[in-house]
Formats: C-alpha cells, structure tokens, sequence
C-alpha cells in the first residue's frame, strides 16, 4: 500500500514552524535564567516533534541537523550538561538555520547546505566538548556481525515471569518465526510450580526452537529473528544459535497444528493459564501465519515508498492570512443580516406606495448599518496582532546586547493591538532599525550606567496601543537620551541651521531624521553609519504615517510611531479648487487657516513663503501644480492648509475645505499609471473621482515648477 | 469489527499520517494529543492497541503506559511506543511502565502497518 505523505507536509511545516518559536523563546528563557524545568522540556519537545516529522516525511537535512540539535538538548534536559552561554547561542543559530531548512521544504527546493554545514559542526563541537564515548559504542555495535553458514537456527526461548504483563505474547512470536521456515517447538515445563502455587498472570514455560531454512525461502537472517524479539531481549533469556547437523531432526514431540495452537495459547495468555501447561505441550509448526507478511515484501514495498515523495512540485502560497474564525463567523453574520435587509427592500419595492415612505427610509438606514459593519468585518479580517511583528525582538536584543555587552531588558506591551498585514509587513524593518539604534546608542554600558546612578541593566519597551483611527508603537529605552548640543553642533557644523536659527529644542532632536546624520563616536556595524533615520522616516510616511522623537538627556529617548490601521482606508481632509475636487490626509495637516496677503513674501526672487507666525513656509498654489481652473484669484477668498510633508512644512492654498471623511484608495498605479503628487485616487459619494494628494511628492512637484512660473505668481500675489 | 487503535501523539502531523494510515487498512482509530487525554479516552472504552509517542506535554507516554497498565482493561493490551533511535533509554524505561514494544521514528506507513499487524494479527 502507498500512501502520499505529502498530504501531511503542510502540517508538518506549519507545526514545525510553531515549534521554531517555542525553541526560540525558551532558549531566550533559558538564557535569560527566567526559565523553570517545563521550559527545557518544551524545547527539547519541539526539536524531537521536528526530528520525528521531518524523518518520516523524508526531509533527511532537517531529521539530520536536528538530531544533532536534539542530543545536545537531550543532554541539558537530563542535567547531564549545564546550560552555557555558548550552547545557548549556537542552538539559536541552529534555529535559524532550521528556519531556512524548512523554507526550503516548503518552496520543494533544495537547501543551501553551506551554512547548514557549518552551524552543524559548530552544534557537534559543543556536543563532543565533554564527551568522546559515544562513537565507542557504535562501534562495538559495528563488530558484531556476520553468521557462519547454517542449516537454520537453534533458538532458546526462556521468558522471564512478568513478560506477560508488558502485553508481549509469545504466540505472537512463534507465529512469526514459523513464517520464516520450518519450525520445530520443544516446550519445557520444568519451571512449573504446582497448581496452587500458580499465578495465572505470570509466565513459567521455556522452548527450545528448531527453525529451519526452507527451500521456497532461502537461509534465515540472524537479524531477523531478533527482531522479532527486539522488544522482549530484556525480559527473557535467549540464545540463537546456528542449526548445524541434521542429526536430530525428528525429536520426541508431537506436532500440531499452529492456528489451533495459537489459539489456545491466545486464551491461556489472557485467562486460564492452567490449560497453558497441559496443552502447550506441543510444537509450532510451520504455517505461514495469515497476516504477517514475510520481510523481504516488505523491503520492496519501502522501496516503492520513496518514489512518490519526491515527485510533483508544490506552488508556494504567497500571501495568504490565517483569520480567527470568531471573525469569520461575525462576517458571516453580517452578511446574512444584509440579506435580510435586502430582501426587505426588493420586497417593498414590489408593491411600493407613498405611505410606506418611513419604512424606506427606516430599511435605506439598516441598509446603511449593515453596509458599514460589514466593511468594518471586511477590514477586520486583514488585522493581526502587532505581536507578530514584536516577536523577533527577543533574539535581536539578545543577540545584540550580548555583542555589544550590554545588559538589556526588553518589555513588551499592548501585543494584542491589531494592524492591517501590510502596514504590518512594512513597518517590520523600521521597527527593527529604530530598537537597534536603541540599542547601540541610547542604552549605556553597565559601567556608565552604573556610574550615572542607573541600575546595569538598560530597558527597552515596546508599546503599541490605538488612537483615534490610528495605531501607535512607541520604542524608548532608559539611556543616555539624545545630546542636545552635539546634535546642534553637528547640525551647523553640517550646514543644516546656523547658529543664529535659535531652534526650539524638539526641532533640534528631529534632526536625526535628517539626510546623512549620524552622532555615534564610533560607527558601528549595529546600526550603521547615519544611513537609516531619514530612511526610517520616509517609509513610515510611505505608509501614511509619521515618527516623531521625545528624549530626555540622561533619562532616554522615546520614538512615536504613528499609523494608520490600514492602508486601504484613509482619512481624509475633501478641499475644493475650482471644479475638482482633491483630498489631503488628515494625517499630513497641521492646520489650515485663512490667508493675510501681508504675510506672503518672496524669497530670492522665486520662492513664494507664507509667514506664519514666527516661521516661514513655502506656498503652492494647487491650481498651478495641477494646471486647473481655480475658483477665484483673491487670495483673500482662499484658504491655506498647512501640511508636513517629506521635506518640512508648507502651505497648500486651495478654494475651499469640504468634509472630513473616510475613503476607499484605489490604486492609480494599477488603473492608470503613476503620477508625481498623487497618491490614489477613490470615488465619492457622488460618484466623481477625487486625487488623493501625497504630500512630499506635491512638495517635490512645486518646487519644480514654480520658478519657471514665478512670474505669474507675481500678478496673482495681491490680486 | 474493525480492531480498534487509540493513536496518542502531540504532534498533528504524525498524528495525521498514523490515523490515516491505519484507518485506511480498515482499523478503528481514536486520536488523543497528550498522555492525559488518552488516559481520560482510555477509561471510557478499550482498545486493541495503544500507540503512544513518548516525548509529550501535559502526561508523557512513559507515564501513559504506567497508568493505563494500572487499569484491569489495559492489563495485557499491547501499548507500542512511537520512539526515536535515539531513545535506548526511553525504551527501557518504557519496558519497565509495562511498555509491549516500540516503533522507531522515522517510519513510514507500510513499516508502521506492519508492525500492527504483527502485535493484532
């Protein structure tokens, strides 16, 4: 029989893949010294579930690695080993290599064996650091061997009392026996005690076993017979030995028929064993027993077995989202009540009569409920806990406080707190970036910790929590915070502001966002050379979103990260020039005020600026960018919204603000193509379809035309 | 009457291909993740044979097999514990808890088919 074990691959790779996680967190565990004697155990656990699978559904570089992995945990589990540093670390990097090993599985594509190779030799290392007996005894099971040539076998069957109560049944074992050749059974009842001494559970017989090579099946492997009693070999004494002369062939027993004998050995086994001694009194012959298949079949059948596992090739699911099934079934329920609204309407439209005008009303409304809560269901099933984007924190601040010799505490909250998958998914790398920096600059070592009054040991916290329609992550650490005055120098040493500019201090920390700005004394491969900030920056604006720094000199640093819960849904701020209609994302606008013509100036000649208050921001007239009609040229009548965009603050003069109200992005990209200053686009309740402005590319864009257009804007700027 | 198997392991892949496996040579199956819970299945009804993985959480096999040997029903019923090469120890161990014999993992399912059919005939 075969059976396609690829069915239970997937499983497999998923379980596998839980289990990952848990060898994960409790080496962390079991590094840290937090864990208790459960956590050694789960680990161990999960590398033999892993081993266990992986052989049976034949990924030999995983059963292999593994097991490697398994003795060393098998060790450490028995306290035969203590629980080092370095056993520690190259059992994670052994997780990762797993991690790679069964990615490949899962694309069926052979994996890079290089690193496997040499994590391997590391784990082995470790492993025979302490012990060297282990390749003794293998040996010693290598010599022995090889049989002289022999008509059969002479096997001596004496089990001990108690074998019995292990569910082993010595008919079973005949029967066996009796497949491989010809079988002549002498049974000795000398240990017999008398009847009232007699426990029916116990066992008191012993054979001598004549087994004989037959024609039809040629000589009998020693190794096969032990096997069939591999699993008693402790519970009995036995002795196999070569059957050479034919001499005494014909012995003094009697023969009977096997399936009687069985039979009746069967009963006595469980019940009588007072018929066991009188009629035992016989000898198994040969009889192919029904059922047990002789072992050269069942080589073949092996391998047939190998064959389908290799073939056909599976296609690698991309992007598919595991969904509570609590979500599943609220969707199901608002569908279902949406039907029931709809069915309530096509009937009222039926026999419709002005009368029954409330009851529309009162059905468009529910309609409306139904709508609404079903995208919000919709919407749901695209959320995740933020914990699967936290959770390669550990490692990372494990791995790298131990590098870096810090000691670090890492504090999660607000795990629970969903996100949409692909916000999710982009906002993995600028997390990462900001804790490593975290890391490398804000915590101080435990000598200067220790020194500034601090305890050794740094925090990092982790926190994620909703807002409004937006989430927020927020990563502080209890560090030196950031140095004011060296990030000022810098700055003017750059040429970024000069020393009149008298920067409020919140300006001066947003420098590090700035372009090529790094403070590090010393760079570092942890997180880089400046490269990275800006970078950070710019795409959790990608996302619609924005990070903002808070620090304290002494006390540590907080970055806010801000952003929307999805990506397909935004807030938008509906503004008004001449006929069209545009959105601006409520995330970019600071405020939008009304325009006092004194306040606009011109730089050099070319650049437009808005003084607002004390600051200066450059203007852009949208009707211009966008070469439309606007609805008026007073710039009295116009509004002014102040946005931030990609390169700092400015000012978007636009007709008119409409509403604020949620919409649908509709990719222009996929529909039409792309467009510098846009975003998306979507479609109003009206049916029109509005731009959706992105406001560093708008910035961008404006800069770019409007000295060439400088000198219209000179006729408008007090019209 | 179908002979019936009680297949007792954690993992659900394995799990999965025992089940299968054996269900397709015509047996009766009954699965339970951990020790505790083949226990608790035990007690409600018998079985022909026991297939127990040995590393589980909750209650291992070796403790499974201890207390199912407790039980009148399981006295002489054939317990196999599904076991690495590895385990030398575990089988000893598991011999002593009253353990009938072992399959060695990895095995595929014509290795594991056969040996049920030799403890069941």
């Amino acid at each position: 029989m075969s059976i396609d074990l690829s069915q239970f691959k997937q499983t497999f790779l998923e379980e596998s893949d839980e289990g990952l996680d848990v060898l994960e967190s409790g080496l962390l565990a079991l590094d840290s010294g937090t864990a208790d004697d459960e956590v050694i155990h789960a680990v161990f656990r999960a590398a033999h579930s892993i081993k266990g699978g992986a052989g049976t559904f034949s990924l030999t570089e995983i059963a292999s690695f593994t097991h490697v992995m398994e003795t060393l945990l098998d060790e450490m589990r028995d306290g035969r080993r203590a629980i080092s540093k370095e056993a520690i670390n190259v059992l994670l990097n052994s997780v990762d290599v797993l991690r790679e090993l069964l990615d490949a599985a899962r694309d069926d594509v052979s994996p890079e064996m290089g690193r496997v190779n040499e994590v391997q030799a590391k784990l082995e290392a470790v492993l025979n650091a302490g012990n060297d007996q282990a390749t003794e005894a293998q040996q010693d099971a290598e010599s022995e061997q090889k049989e002289p040539e022999s008509d059969g076998w002479v096997i001596k069957f004496h089990p001990h009392e108690h074998m019995l109560r292990t569910g082993n049944d010595t008919v079973r074992m005949f029967k066996e026996l009796a497949a491989l050749g010809d079988l002549e059974n002498q049974v000795d009842l000398s240990g017999l005690p008398e009847f009232e001494h007699m426990d029916p559970e116990l066992s008191y017989l012993s054979w001598t076993v004549h087994l004989k090579n037959n024609e039809q099946q040629g000589p009998i492997d020693k190794a096969v017979i032990e096997e069939i009693f591999e699993w008693v070999e402790d519970d009995c004494d036995l002795t196999i030995e070569p059957l050479i002369s034919q001499a005494d062939d014909t012995s003094t027993s009697e023969r009977l028929d096997s399936p009687q004998a069985a039979e009746t050995q069967t009963a006595a086994d469980n019940v009588t064993p007072i018929t066991v001694e009188s009629d035992s009194q016989t000898v198994l012959s040969k009889e192919p027993a029904a059922g047990v298949q002789p072992p050269s079949r069942t080589q073949q059948s092996v391998g047939a077995q190998q064959k389908p596992a290799s073939r056909k090739k599976k296609v690698t699911e991309t992007g598919s989202i595991r969904v509570g099934t609590d979500k599943i079934d609220s969707l199901i329920n608002m569908v279902g009540e949406l039907v029931i609204t709809q069915s309530m309407l096509s009937q009222m439209g039926e026999d419709f009569s002005m009368e029954k005008i409330e009851d529309l009303r009162e059905g468009l409304a529910q309609l409306e409920r139904n709508t609404r809560e079903l995208q919000e269901s919709v919407m749901r099933i695209r959320m995740l806990p933020i914990s699967f984007s936290f959770q390669r924190f550990p490692r990372l601040v494990h791995d790298l406080s131990q590098k870096m010799n810090k000691k670090i505490e890492l504090k999660m909250l607000g795990e629970q707190t969903e996100l949409d998958k692909t916000v999710m998914e982009k906002i993995g790398d600028p997390l990462v970036h900001l804790v490593r920096n975290s890391l490398d600059h804000g915590i101080e070592d435990p000598q200067t910790r220790l020194a500034a009054g601090k305890s050794e040991t740094g925090t990092i916290t982790l926190n994620a929590y909703h807002q409004g329609g937006f989430i927020i992550i927020e990563i502080s650490d209890d560090g030196a915070g950031l140095p004011r005055d060296k990030l000022l120098n810098k700055a003017i040493e750059k040429g970024l502001v000069t020393e009149q500019d008298n920067l409020p201090d919140e300006k001066i920390y947003d420098l590090i966002f700035h372009p090529g700005f790094s403070t590090a004394d010393q760079v570092s491969d942890i997180s880089g050379r400046g490269v990275g900030m800006d970078v950070v920056r710019k795409n959790i604006k990608e996302l619609g979103g924005n990070v903002d720094v808070s620090t304290e000199e002494g006390k540590g640093t907080t970055f806010t990260i801000r952003l929307p819960l999805t990506l397909a849904i935004l807030d938008g701020q509906l503004v008004k020039v001449g006929n069209e209609t545009y959105i601006i994302p409520l995330v970019s606008i600071i405020e939008s005020l009304e325009i006092e013509t004194d306040n606009i100036n011109t730089i050099a000649g070319t650049t437009e600026v808005y003084k607002m208050r004390d600051e200066y921001i450059p203007l852009v007239r949208l009707y211009e960018v966008f070469d439309v009609q606007p609805g008026t040229h007073r710039l009295q009548d116009c509004l002014l919204v102040v946005v931030e965009g990609d390169g700092g603050k400015a000012g978007i003069l636009v007709d008119d603000l409409l509403s604020q109200q949620q919409v649908v992005i509709k990719s222009l990209e996929t529909n039409y193509k792309r467009i510098q200053g846009v975003s998306g686009a979507t479609i109003l309740g009206d049916g029109t379809v509005a731009l959706i402005l992105d406001m560093s590319g708008l910035l961008t864009l404006a800069r770019e035309i409007q000295p060439a257009q400088n000198y219209n804007n000179q006729t408008y700027a007090n019209g | 009457m179908p002979r019936s198997i009680l297949a007792v392991d954690d993992s659900t892949s394995m799990r999965q291909m025992v089940a299968f496996t054996l269900k397709g040579a015509g047996y009766e199956v009954e699965e339970a993740a951990d020790g505790q819970q083949a226990l608790n299945i035990a007690k409600t009804r018998s079985f022909d044979l026991v297939l127990s993985d040995v590393n589980m959480p909750v209650m291992d096999g070796i403790e499974l097999i201890r207390q199912l040997r407790a039980l009148p029903a399981y006295k002489f019923t054939p317990i196999l514990m599904l076991t690495t090469e590895a385990g030398t120890e575990k089988k000893m161990e598991g011999k002593n808890a009253g353990a009938t014999g072992w399959i060695v993992k990895p095995f595929n399912p014509d290795q594991l088919l056969n040996t049920v059919k030799r403890v069941l005939g």
